[in-house]
Parts: structure tokens; sequence; C-alpha cells
């Protein structure tokens, strides 16, 4: 049973002011209906003026996704009603979107595969409705028109898409060359929303609306997968309709059938002009995007292509990286991409909350030896707290001093160095390990290297203990 | 003169006024002081603006239009908002909310429409200047039935900034006047590109009315004399012609095929696009508001049944079958086609001839009630549509009476060529009254 998926992105352009008016973007902040004018408000009388800066913005999406831009695009009207709505109509495009015909290679299921995309199309965003008093039966809602007339596009791809997973990557990759473009910030809530055309080889498609986070498209979708497989096992059919994605539950349900009936009688904007902006196209310069970017850290740093693409995946992370990457771009790359990744993750933050001198320091010290691996671990989860708490952190040569954490000499000519120190009690503490190795069970020195660990708080480097143990075990000490 | 205020407080005998501003301030300029007189669809900061429309009461804009800035600019006093059909919806101006306007040449009668508020001001002599709007004849028909001068702009050569949309392809604000030259004054103030209307030309109107139009070739299509135009308004019409004959114009009879196909194209046209734009008046930010107690579709319909009159729901169902899918091809498609077969002739006719002229209503003035049946107030736009489906000018003037009521002579010309309309024009009116 074939998984085919398809994808419809909105994404909400990151221009100083709106699509089609003067009114600055940057409302999420500021109060409800701060960010407004008779344009944006849907006045009677006023009239939309396109931002070009939005038109160039799409443009360079357009040419990053190798789509084809017709001599002429045209915007249109898609009418419904809705409170939200400041026009009773949203000014979108229709029949002769911007760009057409496009592809973006991503990481398939299996290996490098090609995503075609059907169309990239340019939108005014509707207004917002806050309910009021309680979550499920709402007594009233206000309407917030601040978010009425933010730019959007909409990329729709043809059903390539063979797994949530592969959802999952596409969108991955769509948002890191959306932000190497410098024309989307994912970072910006309710700056994405996919909707999702699901169905299984042979069968009725789906059409899951309204998703709002990427970890939520691949869960959307992997509900259905489960929910129309057991259906077609059960000998049900499934029938084409349009599911609500409730992310709380990680479920998709069944909306009225009323909203697939919807009649938007799409017509052409009669107060804006036919947009003629293929010849900008040629005018573009695209930056370096995450494909490029991946070969040159590849080339330039000597990274493994698992790394690579970790590291290339995202454009903060990309720069974060860079800025780090310094003396030792190996060491860098393992610790950003196995390391501080997860860390992030666990504690919910972001890359931008890192700076990077200080985790360059951190890396100083590992690399340098004053740390050993373990304890640098250990520093960094503390530096993390702290930046997560109040948005700063001391010195990570501050924290290894405070912690007591600086790595203990070994070698001593007398023997008297704390590793040596260590080793030779946890020797007298297990004469039951030691005759195990004696007796040629290599494995006992591992658990004698932890007992030694143990006790020196992780200080000790665990090749000095190694080497360490196995001279004392040798003299038969 | 300074800057300064004004005392309106005209004797509105025929309803011309929906609301009127006094004392009215003026400023400096060359119209400092001269009291203008403005349709109520045209935004005015501060001043209710209903477009004569219950579903608009209490809705006072927060900005001017900006025809109304330019008007201020030059100094003009706004003196009151005047009365029209509903959105725009009709030619008799009986379809506002606020009762009718009669006709200052006959009370009995209507003033044309859908800016019958703005021609009976005038035609009372309660203003020298108005603003009318222009869809489908809007200010032509009501010039004609009142006896003065209007002015249908090329499209976009006046910005349709603030003014509420009915039919956004088609309309245009236009001057309003007793006489071509002051139509000609108040066209030169209004005209000019506006970058908040991305429709809007860079063609501004700088332009003396000349009445030497010798040499001009006018084109007279029979469709404009054919089946619905009483005679008696042909001959007044024919004798015009002549009249600009006789003063050095070479007359041509030309045919216009298009004309079949005109009033269909204009009709479907006008009200898909006001089935669109009147979406927005929803009780949930204009008018009395919805109730809230109902599930918002449900409100939204009792609020739109209330508010829009008869003419205007009409209007929104035909535009909005006429959009649905499965007969957009039908109908929206089918009207787009003729609109350009309308374009075509006229290009056709323009490279041949200068002006096209004929009546403007195919009837003198009718009474009040006389076209309760919509569709035969619909065939009284079929003279004035062409040119609005083309987008070029087109002008009424006075031309002579049936029965002691006014006719107009209405003035078509190429795309961008209002000053050449306004000379055929001024060239009649300079004849018939040495
Ligand atoms: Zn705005």
């Amino acid at each position: 049973m074939n998984v085919i998926v398809g994808l419809e992105i909105h994404c909400q352009l990151d221009t100083k002011t709106k699509l089609f008016c003067g009114c600055s973007t940057d409302y999420r902040t500021d109060g409800p209906n701060t960010h407004v004018c008779p344009v944006c408000l849907g006045l009677p009388g006023s009239l939309p003026v396109l931002n070009r800066k939005a038109v160039e913005y799409a443009l360079r999406v357009a040419k990053a996704l190798h789509c084809t831009v017709p001599e002429e695009s045209v915007f249109a009207r898609k009418n419904y009603f809705y409170p939200d709505l400041d026009k009773g109509f949203q000014i979108t495009q229709y029949d002769k979107p911007l760009a057409v015909s496009g592809y973006l290679d991503i990481e398939g299921d299996e290996g490098e595969k090609r995503v075609r995309i059907t169309r990239v199309h340019m939108e005014e965003d509707p207004g917002r409705l806050v309910h009021k008093g309680g979550t499920d039966r709402p007594r009233y809602s206000l309407v917030d028109y601040n978010r009425a007339g933010i730019p959007l596009i909409e990329i729709v791809t043809e059903p390539d898409l063979r797994s949530p997973k592969e959802a999952r990557r596409f969108l991955n990759k769509l948002r890191a060359t959306l932000e190497y473009l410098g024309v989307f910030d994912s970072e910006k809530e309710g700056s994405l929303r996919v909707d999702a055309n699901i169905s299984i080889e042979g069968s009725e498609r789906v059409e899951i609306k309204n998703i709002t986070s990427y970890k939520g498209v691949e869960k959307a979708l992997t509900f259905e997968v489960t929910r129309q497989k057991n259906a077609l096992r059960r000998g049900q059919k499934i029938v084409r309709e349009t599911r609500h994605f409730v992310e709380a539950r990680g479920v998709t349900t069944s909306a009225r059938s009323k909203e697939m009936e919807q009649d938007y009688r799409y017509f052409p904007e009669p107060d804006l002009c036919p947009l003629r902006v293929a010849d900008w196209v040629d005018g573009i310069v695209l930056p370096e995007l995450p494909d490029a970017r991946r070969q040159r850290f590849m080339d330039q740093y000597g990274l493994s292509l698992i790394h690579a693409r970790t590291l290339t995946g995202d454009l903060r992370l990309a720069e974060f990286y860079e800025k780090v990457a310094g003396t030792d771009p190996a060491l860098a790359a393992t610790w950003v991409a196995d390391t501080l990744l997860g860390e992030l993750n666990y504690r919910d933050m972001s890359i931008s909350s890192v700076p990077p001198d200080v985790f360059s320091g951190l890396l100083s010290l590992v690399r340098a030896r004053v740390i050993t691996d373990r304890n640098g671990v250990d520093v960094l989860r503390v530096l993390l707290d702290e930046l997560k708490e109040k948005g700063t952190c001391e010195s990570p040569e501050a924290c290894v001093e405070r912690l007591g954490l600086r790595a203990l000499p070994a070698d001593s000519a007398g023997g008297d160095d704390p590793v040596t120190k260590a080793a030779r009690e946890a020797l007298a503490e297990n004469p039951r390990a030691v005759e195990d190795y004696q007796n040629g069970r290599k494995e006992a020195l591992n658990f004698l290297v932890g007992q030694v660990m143990r006790k020196t708080r992780g200080c000790a480097k665990p090749a000095d203990v190694n080497r360490v143990l196995v001279s004392l075990l040798g003299k038969g000490a | 003169m300074a800057e300064g205020t004004l005392t309106f407080s005209p004797d509105d005998r025929y309803n011309a006024f929906l609301r009127t501003v006094s004392p009215a301030r003026y400023g400096e300029g060359r119209l400092s002081g001269v009291p203008v007189a403005v349709k109520d669809n045209i935004s005015t900061a501060g001043i209710e603006t209903t477009c004569g429309s219950r579903i608009l009461s209490g809705y006072v804009p927060p900005y001017d239009a900006t025809v109304i800035t330019l008007l201020k600019k030059a100094g003009a006093a706004i003196v009151g908002k005047t009365n029209m059909d509903e959105f725009g919806m009709g030619s008799t101006t009986e379809n506002s909310a606020f009762g009718p306007t009669k006709n200052p040449r006959d009370e009995t009668r209507v003033p044309g429409g859908s800016s019958g508020g703005s021609a009976a001001a005038v035609a009372a002599g309660l203003v020298p200047l108005a603003l009318g709007t222009d869809t489908g004849g809007s200010i032509r028909c009501p010039a004609a039935f009142c006896g003065i001068v209007g002015l249908k702009p090329t499209y976009g050569r006046v910005s349709r900034y603030g003014l509420v949309a009915y039919a956004n392809s088609l309309e245009q604000i236009g001057p309003m006047a007793a006489d071509v030259a002051h139509v000609s004054l108040l066209m030169s103030v209004i005209a000019g590109h506006d970058p908040k209307d991305s429709t809007s030309l860079d063609a501004p109107y700088a332009h003396t009315p000349s009445p030497d139009i010798r040499g001009t070739r006018i084109g007279v299509p029979e469709e404009f004399f054919g089946e619905g135009v009483d005679p008696r308004v042909a001959s007044v019409v024919w004798d015009a012609i002549s009249l600009l004959e006789r003063k050095g114009a070479e007359i041509v009879t030309c045919r216009m095929p298009s004309m079949a196909y005109a009033l269909a194209a204009y009709y479907v046209t006008c009200m898909s696009e006001a089935s669109s734009n009147l979406a927005r008046y929803d009780g949930v930010r204009y008018g009395p508001p919805a109730d809230v107690r109902k599930p918002w579709h449900e409100a939204f319909q009792e609020r739109r049944r209330e508010g829009f009159g008869l003419e205007v729901r009409r209007r929104i169902m035909i535009g909005t079958f006429s959009l649905s899918s499965g007969y957009y091809g039908k109908y929206y498609a089918k009207a787009q086609a003729a609109r350009q077969n309308v374009r075509k002739d006229f290009r056709r006719l323009f490279a041949e001839v200068d002006v096209i002229a004929g009546p403007t209503m195919p009837t003198v003035a009718f009474r009040f009630g006389e076209k309760s049946d919509p569709l035969s107030m619909y065939l009284s736009d079929i003279l004035t549509v062409p040119a609005n489906l083309a987008g070029i000018p087109a002008i009424s003037v006075p031309c002579g009476k049936v029965e002691g009521l006014p006719v107009g002579l209405q003035i078509m010309g190429r795309w961008l060529e209002d000053e050449r309309v306004i000379d055929v024009a001024y060239a009649y009116e300079q004849g018939a009254n040495p």
C-alpha cells in the first residue's frame, strides 16, 4: 500500500510592510488592530497597491525552486464569508500564478529525490479571530486585523512524496531554502501553515487543512496513513474529504462536508494590473543555498556528509558553525552536530540563544584538554541552563573553575599524581576485578576505569586512566 | 481668497443632499471658497458616507478620497453629500434608502441616476460644481435628465481611491456643472496620477476648452438611433449634430455591431464585481452590528437581508450566480469577450473618426415609478454603457428639449482624449447659446 503525499505550504514573507499597504508587519508583540490602515482593514473605497519587495521575495523563491515565471500573472479574488476576512474576499492568484513547474531536491527515503513544484503564488493573509470566554465553547470572538495583508506565498508540490517522513524532510529543506534566501523567518509564530493531501495508492485523496508546525505535518500524516490503511484492511472505502488536524491530540477529524463544497467564485482582481515580472528573474542573484553550502562544508572543513547535511540544514546553525569552526573544524562539527543540538532540543532552545564566543571558549578548553570531553558536556549543560534562565551565562573558564572540573594531571614521576592515586585505590578496593583481568578477562578493565572516573569526578582523561591502570596491573600491583 | 468658512443652508426641496456641511471650511487655491457637492459614495473624512444604503448608515470614513484631498488643496468647500441610488445601482435615484431625489426641471420626474443628487443640486443652482461617479452612465444620465453637463473621464484619469466600489473595472469619478467650462475646470482639479490607485494613469488634465472644431470627424452610429430611442429625442440630437457640422465638423454615419451585446456584457460585469465588493458589509464592521448570539453565517445573512435594498440584493444574487463554478464560462467570461468586442469596435471607428456622437439617453426623464420593472430600467442604459466597457471618455451636454424636458447630447472620444470631447461639447454649447 503505497502512500502518496502532496503539500500546499503557506509561508509569510518576511517583508517590512504588508502586501498591499504600508503597514508594518512587525505586529506580534503589539496590541490588536495597531498595525492597520484603510487598505488592510478593507475600508470602503480603499485600493490595494502591490508591494514591490514582496514580489522580489516571491521571485527569489521561484528562482531557487527552479520555476518558470510566465510573462504575465494575475491576481484574483477568492470570495468567501468569514468574520476574519476584512473585504469578504482574499486577494490571491488563481489560474495565472507567479511561477510554475519547479523542483526541490531532498534526501528521500531511498536517497536523493527530486520533488516537483507545481506552482508558487502570492496572496494576502486574512485577519485573526481571538476567541473569548472558554476554548471549547467561546462566548464571543474578537477580530484582530494586524495580520490582515501580511504577504504569503503558497507553494504547491506535485504528489511526489511517499511517506510522512519524506514530507517532513521536504519541509525542512524548503524552510532552510527560504531562510537562506532571506525571505522567511521560521521562528516567527504562525509564519508557516501547511495543507497536506494524502492517499493510499488506488484510493480517494484526503486533505488535511491548516497544520501549523513542522512536527505537526509528520504527525498528522502518520495518523492518516494508519487510519486509512486500517480502514482499507477492514474493507472500508476512503471518502474524499477535508480533515482538520487536532495538534493537541495528534489526530485528524472530519470537517463538515460543507467546507469542501465551498465555491470561491474566483475572478481577476480589477483593482490590480496584471503582473509582468518575468524579466526581473535574470537580475536576481541567489545567495549560497543549502546544497552548495553543504558541499562547501565538506570541501572547506573536511566534514562528513552527515555532519555537513545537519549543519547546513538550518541557516542559523550553519552560520553558528562557521563562527565556531575556528582552529578545529572537525571537533567543532562533532560538538555542534552531535552534542549541542541534542542539548538545545532537550531544553527547547534555539541556536540563536547561544553566544558563539562562549561555545568557542568551551571548544578551546576541550581541545587543549583543560577539561575532559565528559566534563565539557557537563559545563555545556550548566551554561545552557543559565542561558535559558537568564539569557546570559558565565564564561566557560569561570564555570570550570567554579565547579572544579579542570582535568587532573597524570604520569607524575613519583606516582603521586591524583590519577595514579585514584587508580591504586580502585585496584585495592576491587581485588576480584583485578583477578579477573589477570585471568584474561580484559573487560574487567572497563569496570576499573569506571571506578577511577568516579573517584576523580570525571576530571581524569580516560586515556590517562587506561594507561595508568594497564601499567599498574602489568606491574602486578 | 484666503482661508475661511462659508455657511451652506440650501433650500433642498428636491432632496438632493443626504447631509450638508455648514459652516464649510475652505482654503486658498483655484477653487477657493467654491462650494462643491460630493456624491455619497466618495469617502470624506469625518463626514458620514452611506452610498445611499442603510447598511452603511453611521459609517464615517477616517480618510479622504484622493479627489477630496485634491479639492481641498484647490481651496474648495465640501458642502454636502448628495443622494444616489444605493451603491450606484440604478438610473433614477429612486433606489436610495433615504428617499428619491426630484428633478428640478419637473418635480414629477426622476433626476436620473445614480448621481441624481449631484445633478439636481447643480440644476437647482444650489452648488456650481459637483462630483458624480459613472459606472454605466451614472454621471451622463442625470446630467441629461436635469439639463446640465457631466463628464465621465477616461478610465484611470481620475483616482478611484476612496470611491466606494460598485464595479471597479467600469467606474470613474467625474465632474458635473451647469456648463462645459466649469466641468473642464473641475476636471483639471481632480485628474492626475495617484500612486494609491494601481489603475491610475499619469495623465493630468490642464485644458482650456476651445470651440474650434473645424475638421473634426464625428461618427454617428446607427445603433444610437435604433429601437427604443424616442424619435423626438433622436430628432433633437440630430439637430445638435447638424449644428456641429455647421461649425466645421464632418459627419460620418457608421455602425457599431457590438452594441447588441454591450448591455448584457455591462450588467454581467458590474453585477459580478458588485457581488464581491459588497461582501464586506456583513455586520462585523459597518452599520448596525450582526447579532452575535447567532452563528456567524446566520447573523451575516440576516444583516445583509435587512441592510441592502431590493435592487442591491438582486444584483448581488445575479452577480454571485454569474461567477459560480459551472456558470463563470457562460456568463462572466462571455461578458469579458463581449467587452473586448466593444473595445474593438471603438478602435475600428476611432481610426476613421475623432469622436462619436449620439443621444445620452433614449428618452427624457422618467416619471417616478415608471421604470419599476428592472429590465426596462436596465435597457435605458444602452447608450451610456459602451463608453464604460471601453474605458473611453464621454460627456453629456444639454442640446434642447422635448416637451419642456432636457435632452443630452453624448460625445465619446478616444482613450485619453477627454480634451477633445470637452472641446466638441463646448463648441456645441457656444454655438447653441451664442
Ligand atoms: Zn495597512
